[in-house]
């Protein structure tokens, strides 16, 4: 195999107002192999690669491309020099179809041959064993199908070096795979890939050499074959860390959420959740797993009252919540956070103030007209030292924070309200490691309080230790509710992508 | 009235209609352009004003047509440039940007053509813009008369939409520019020069409204008249929704804009008692109509460019 | 090589002295637009601020000009708080002044101050309602509110042409476009040499201060401009809310027309707003949206205008010289926003 360096990224600093992303980061990646960029949220991974794209202008540093050092003014000139990059939000163009969005930016013949265009996309396609439909519009396409595109989009430029930013988040095991074998692919034809991560299994699978980046720099570049997961993790977080999360045993106790046969429908009226059936009691905690987009927002907004339920029940300590307003079922004790991607927009108002964020869930409990700040004034500044959040202070607007104390503001608000339920989604996208376990731990105190707790999450390992039970969703349905300590990854991927619980086990259900 | 001279009166009124759309035309495919960059420049009644009164001042000075037109031109684009500059390089707010423009060029226009006031158009430059009948079009019963039986910028302006709309929906620069207006993150990370896009086609539709507005003071009036646009400019702004950003739509619909314009004229004959000013509102309640029906059918084909209005910037986490 | 990078550092100093800084160069480079016009430019910024200030004339028709700027500012000011864009203040003040005018030209008999009531809350009805036909498609259709509120405006202005060329056509006048003068019965009454409307502007700037920054509804508007998410999820009825701020943002313009008719023109006509409803856009974009803000930028355009109109009869100066004036201040003011959102640092050719 090849060993020269192909790219070599010197002393690279880029800096947004006062936040240090990167700082004086070497990395240097061979042709021909699978380079993991391995580090937590915001460690500057992103950032890193969004330079050598073109994106990012470095403040300082210098880029060296098969020998020569290179200034990339615009990801044109990255382009230029064979270097592609699937971003982890995908830049498709939505009301153009794929072959489309796969030429744009490209130079060519003035006018666009259509009927060819087609047949070189297909055959690129076939080449790499991918499936994809040339006209297919991307706001008719699977995320799945968005990333084929992406993918396509790149090596149809011919680009040398494969850059991928957080690939796997949106798919199933199973779709990892075939995306992994593209990659395998990819380094077999002699190209440089580099693949940005967080999850340490995945870096041990696929990768030949893996960077660390911890809190924007660079802390070693080690062979896959000469390290472990420990080293991995221990490199990334700076400390040794225990990553088991305790499971608090619960006793079957009082049924508290009963939700039969709910089915939601659409502004299409498409089914977006079909015959959903579970429930949930005191001190348990219940897991949904499913692709993005299987319906789990709808079930968190339908239960908090914000999204019509077509036909089923929802029925809450006996009493049914459907037709209830938001505002009643907050007041019964019902609490519902969620996390979008984007990390701000729901439950949180970026650019105001911690007072006033903590002022959304209580300003109605004010009589009159007028607000009164002070009470709340003196409630967040409890609230920042119990929960240890770092700010300049109380008046200082939430967006201006990190990640992790933005999250701890709005569980911690949440978790004042004193709430019996707790539906709970995403509450650690975005997170590193030590603000992760905040969480948990808070989430477990919670279930030792005999709170309930439907937990939406993301990585499978963390639904497996920290649930008591999981439920799988796809497309809508059910596709199993299991024991999460007898429930393998497997299993859950499978479900995950649409096969039976049923059909799994052979038709025994374990849950 | 009789069939016959019924018909011969709707030809008439059809061809009256053509020109009448003319210089919305020109506007619209200028705005058009512009708006699938991305950028909404809400100044184009300003830009018109300051096509017609340089394309009216030049043809006086020099008595040359092509100098009077390329002068429209150049000063309408001059003020799509600030436009540009402000909101392209500097970020600016569109929506205020655009309102800036309409203010200057107003106060552009009525500064110089202060002096105008009741001029004519110099007869050399007239006869340029004389009807010509285009050969075996032009022969065509009914649609000869309408479409082929006019003056050269009419010709122009057909070959224009029909180019624009090649040039949008065929080309890679076309394919490109619609990238820029939908998703300009998406734009720049494929390796497209964004802001470029967004200057040459702001400038280029500042131009054509240029072209427009000269179209009024030099073809259809042809003589200064104080605020000779009479909220032309905004009609356009209505069409460019109307035909929903599509050049080849904004032929039929600019010719559909221009009939209302002059509906109320022709009605008279009939002893039909709609008042103007309420088939003046027939454009815009159509528009109306148009805008609320693509959005009840989340309709994403006729949608506007989705990145309409917002800035860009490339390092924006 | 230029790198631009958002800021975050400003402080309040540093804002004042560049929008100060923008301001100035508008001055200057208008005062070379001067100098080739063939004037002294010394001249003509000392003669506008005479013409704005320097006598009582001066300074009542500022006032009288800013007075509906402001009203109408707070109007817009609402919707944009929840960004929506209204830019159709110029149709809500036509509408309004339309409302309330037909209360004050068909029931001329009732008492005054109970007819100019009945005035003020049919104006702020067809104001807002006049608002809520877009809000209406906008909340249940997404239908962009740019657009639609800009074509509203042309309607708006239609019907009123059509109003005063047609059915409201003075019989008395004999035969010229224009509508019979309103009775006394329905003329604001004085206030300091102005009108009344000066104490109502006065008073809607305070209230909306509050409004704004210390009651339930005005901190409902805010969650919903940042993210109407995130006040679903709090429990708030966010179309009920988008509807009641959009009435409010057009019922203050329908007032602001209302006080133009009644209180400065005497009856309705074409003129009754000319453009105040497009100016207010940029005074309400320019005072971010804070009343006390909106007062002081609507007061300094009022001047801006006021000053051209008086170099107008002074030096014969086209009135429209006074629009590029505008123009141009307009532009570099909104140039120097660019740079107190990004700062721009230099640094040498190839790292």
């Amino acid at each position: 195999m090849n060993r020269q360096t192909y790219i070599q990224l010197q002393n690279i600093t880029k800096s947004f107002g006062t936040v240090v992303a990167n700082s004086k980061i070497d990395l240097s990646v061979h042709k021909g192999e699978i380079h993991a960029l391995l580090g937590e949220n915001g460690s500057g991974k992103s950032t890193l690669m969004n330079v050598l794209s073109g994106i990012y202008t470095p403040d300082s540093g210098s880029i060296i491309i098969d020998g020569r050092e290179v200034c990339f003014k615009s990801p044109a000139d990255s382009i230029a020099m064979g270097i592609g990059m699937v971003h982890q939000h995908f830049k498709l163009v939505e009301v153009l179809s794929a072959k489309e969005n796969i030429i744009i930016g490209q130079k060519g013949n003035f006018f666009i041959n259509q009927k060819r265009l087609s047949e070189q996309i297909g055959k690129l396609a076939r080449k790499l064993g991918l499936d994809i439909d040339p006209d297919k519009k991307v706001y008719n396409m699977s995320v799945g199908e968005k990333q084929t595109v992406e993918i396509l989009k790149v090596l149809y430029r011919g680009a040398e070096i494969l850059i991928l930013d957080e690939p796997t988040a949106v798919l199933t095991p199973q779709e990892t795979q075939k995306l992994f074998d593209i990659m395998r692919k990819m380094r077999e034809m002699g190209c440089a890939v580099i693949i940005i991560t967080h999850k340490l299994n995945e870096v041990m699978e696929i990768s030949d050499r893996i960077t660390v980046l911890r809190k924007g720099e660079a802390v070693a570049t080690l062979d896959k074959s000469a390290t472990n997961i420990n080293e991995l993790t221990e490199l990334m977080v700076g400390r040794p860390v225990d990553l088991s999360i305790k499971r608090l045993e619960n006793q079957k106790k009082e049924t508290i959420l009963k939700v039969s046969n709910l089915t939601l429908v659409d502004d299409d009226n498409v089914k977006v959740l079909q015959n959903v059936s579970f429930d949930l009691s005191k001190g348990e905690i219940l897991g949904v797993a499913g692709v993005a987009g299987s319906g789990q927002k709808e079930l968190c907004e339908a239960i908090a009252g914000l999204y019509e339920v077509y036909s089923g029940d929802i029925r809450y300590e006996g009493e049914s919540l459907v037709g209830k307003t938001p505002r009643e079922i907050i007041k019964k004790g019902v609490s519902m956070s969620f996390i979008p991607e984007d990390r701000l927009g729901m439950g949180l108002v970026a650019s105001m103030d911690i007072v006033d964020n903590l002022l959304l869930k209580d300003y109605q409990n004010h009589k009159g007209f007028l607000i009164d700040r002070k009470p709340l004034k003196e409630k967040a500044e409890q609230l920042v030292k119990r929960l240890d959040i770092k700010t300049p202070g109380v008046n200082h607007p939430v967006k201006q924070l990190s990640g992790g104390n933005i999250q701890k503001v709005l569980l911690g608000r949440e978790l004042d309200s004193n709430p019996h339920l707790l539906i709970t989604a995403y509450p650690v996208r975005g997170l590193d490691i030590g603000a992760s376990y905040t969480i948990y731990d808070l989430l477990n105190e919670q279930k030792a309080k005999d709170v309930a707790i439907l937990y939406i999450g993301e990585d499978l390992d963390v639904l497996m230790e920290l649930c008591d039970r999981i439920m799988v969703l796809c497309n809508g349905e059910i596709t199993g509710i299991v024991d999460a300590a007898k429930v393998t990854k497997e299993e859950l991927g499978l479900m995950m992508a649409g096969v039976c619980l049923e059909k799994i086990k052979g038709g025994s259900s374990y849950a | 009235m009789d069939a016959a001279s019924l018909a011969a009166y709707a030809a008439l009124f059809l061809t009256a209609a053509v020109k009448a759309g003319t210089p919305l035309l020109y506007a619209t495919l200028g705005e058009t352009i512009t708006e699938r960059s991305g950028n909404l420049n809400l100044g184009v009644e300003g830009m018109m004003l300051m096509g017609a009164v340089a394309g009216f001042q030049f043809g006086l000075i020099t008595r040359n047509p092509l100098f009077a037109l390329t002068a429209a031109m150049l000063a309408a684009s001059l003020g799509s440039l600030i436009f540009a500059f402000l909101t392209v390089t500097l970020r600016a707010n569109q929506v205020v940007s655009g309102l800036s423009l309409t203010i200057f060029g107003a106060g552009i226009a009525g500064f110089i053509g202060q002096k105008l006031s009741g001029q004519v158009v110099p007869a050399s430059v007239k006869a340029w813009f004389y009807p010509v009948k285009i050969p075996l079009l032009g022969d065509i019963p009914g649609i000869g008369q309408i479409l082929f039986n006019h003056d050269i910028l009419i010709y122009l302006s057909y070959m224009l939409a029909i180019g624009l709309g090649i040039y949008l929906f065929n080309t890679r620069k076309g394919l490109n520019l619609r990238a820029v207006g939908e998703n300009p993150a998406a734009a720049d990370a494929a390796g497209i020069g964004v802001s470029l896009y967004k200057y040459v086609h702001i400038l280029a539709g500042g131009a054509l409204c240029g072209l427009g507005g000269a179209y009024l003071s030099l073809v259809y009036v042809p003589a200064w008249q104080e605020n000779i646009t009479a909220g032309r400019g905004w009609i356009a702004v209505a069409l460019v929704i109307f035909v929903a950003w599509n050049p080849y739509k904004a032929l039929l619909g600019a010719f559909f804009f221009g009939g209302l314009d002059i509906l109320g004229l022709y009605l008279q004959k009939f002893d039909i008692k709609v008042s103007q000013y309420i088939i003046n509102m027939l454009p815009y309640i159509v528009t109306i109509l148009v805008l609320v029906f693509t959005s009840i059918k989340k309709s994403k084909e006729n949608a506007p460019p989705k990145a309409l209005g917002v800035p860009y910037f490339r390092e924006d986490r | 090589m230029l790198r631009i990078s958002k800021r975050t550092d400003l402080t309040k100093k540093q804002y004042i002295q560049l929008r100060l800084a923008a301001v100035i160069m508008a001055l200057f480079t208008s005062g070379i637009f001067i100098l080739i016009m063939g004037q002294n430019p010394a001249a003509i910024y000392f003669a506008m601020l005479q013409g704005a200030f320097g006598s009582f004339y001066g300074l009542r028709e500022t006032i009288i000009m800013t007075i509906p700027l402001v009203i109408t500012s707070l109007g817009i000011s609402t919707a944009f708080k929840m960004k929506f864009w209204n830019i159709g203040a110029e149709g809500q003040i036509y509408m309004g002044a339309f409302a309330a005018s037909y209360f004050a030209l068909n029931h001329h008999d009732m008492p005054k101050p109970f007819l100019l009531l009945v005035m003020a809350a049919a104006s702020i009805a067809g104001g807002g309602l006049w608002a809520l036909i877009p809000g209406f498609f906008k909340a249940r259709f997404g239908t962009n509110e740019t657009l639609f509120t800009l074509m509203m405006n042309y309607i708006a202005i239609k019907w009123i042409t059509y109003l005063q060329y047609g059915p409201w056509k003075d019989p008395n006048a004999k035969g010229f476009p224009i509508i019979a003068a309103f009775k006394e019965t329905a003329i604001l009454p004085g206030f300091m040499g102005i009108h009344i409307g000066l104490i109502i502007a006065l008073a809607l700037v305070a209230l909306m201060h509050i409004f704004m920054y210390h009651t339930k509804k005005g901190y409902e508007i805010s969650v919903i401009g940042e993210s109407e998410n995130t006040a679903r999820y709090a429990g708030m009825n966010v179309k009920k809310i988008i509807v009641a701020a959009i009435l409010l943002s057009g019922g203050l313009c329908g007032l602001a027309g209302m006080i133009q008719a009644s209180g400065v023109h005497g009856t309705l006509s074409v003129d009754v707003s000319g453009g105040i409803g497009y100016t207010a856009i940029i005074t309400t974009w320019l005072g971010q949206l804070s009343p006390a803000l909106i007062m002081l930028v609507s007061f300094l355009f009022a001047a801006l205008v006021q000053g051209g109109s008086y170099i107008q009869t002074v030096f014969q100066i086209p009135q429209a010289a006074a629009s590029i004036l505008q123009g141009m201040i307009l532009f570099f003011v909104l140039g120097s926003e660019f740079f107190i959102q990004y700062k721009i640092n230099f640094k040498k050719e190839g790292i």
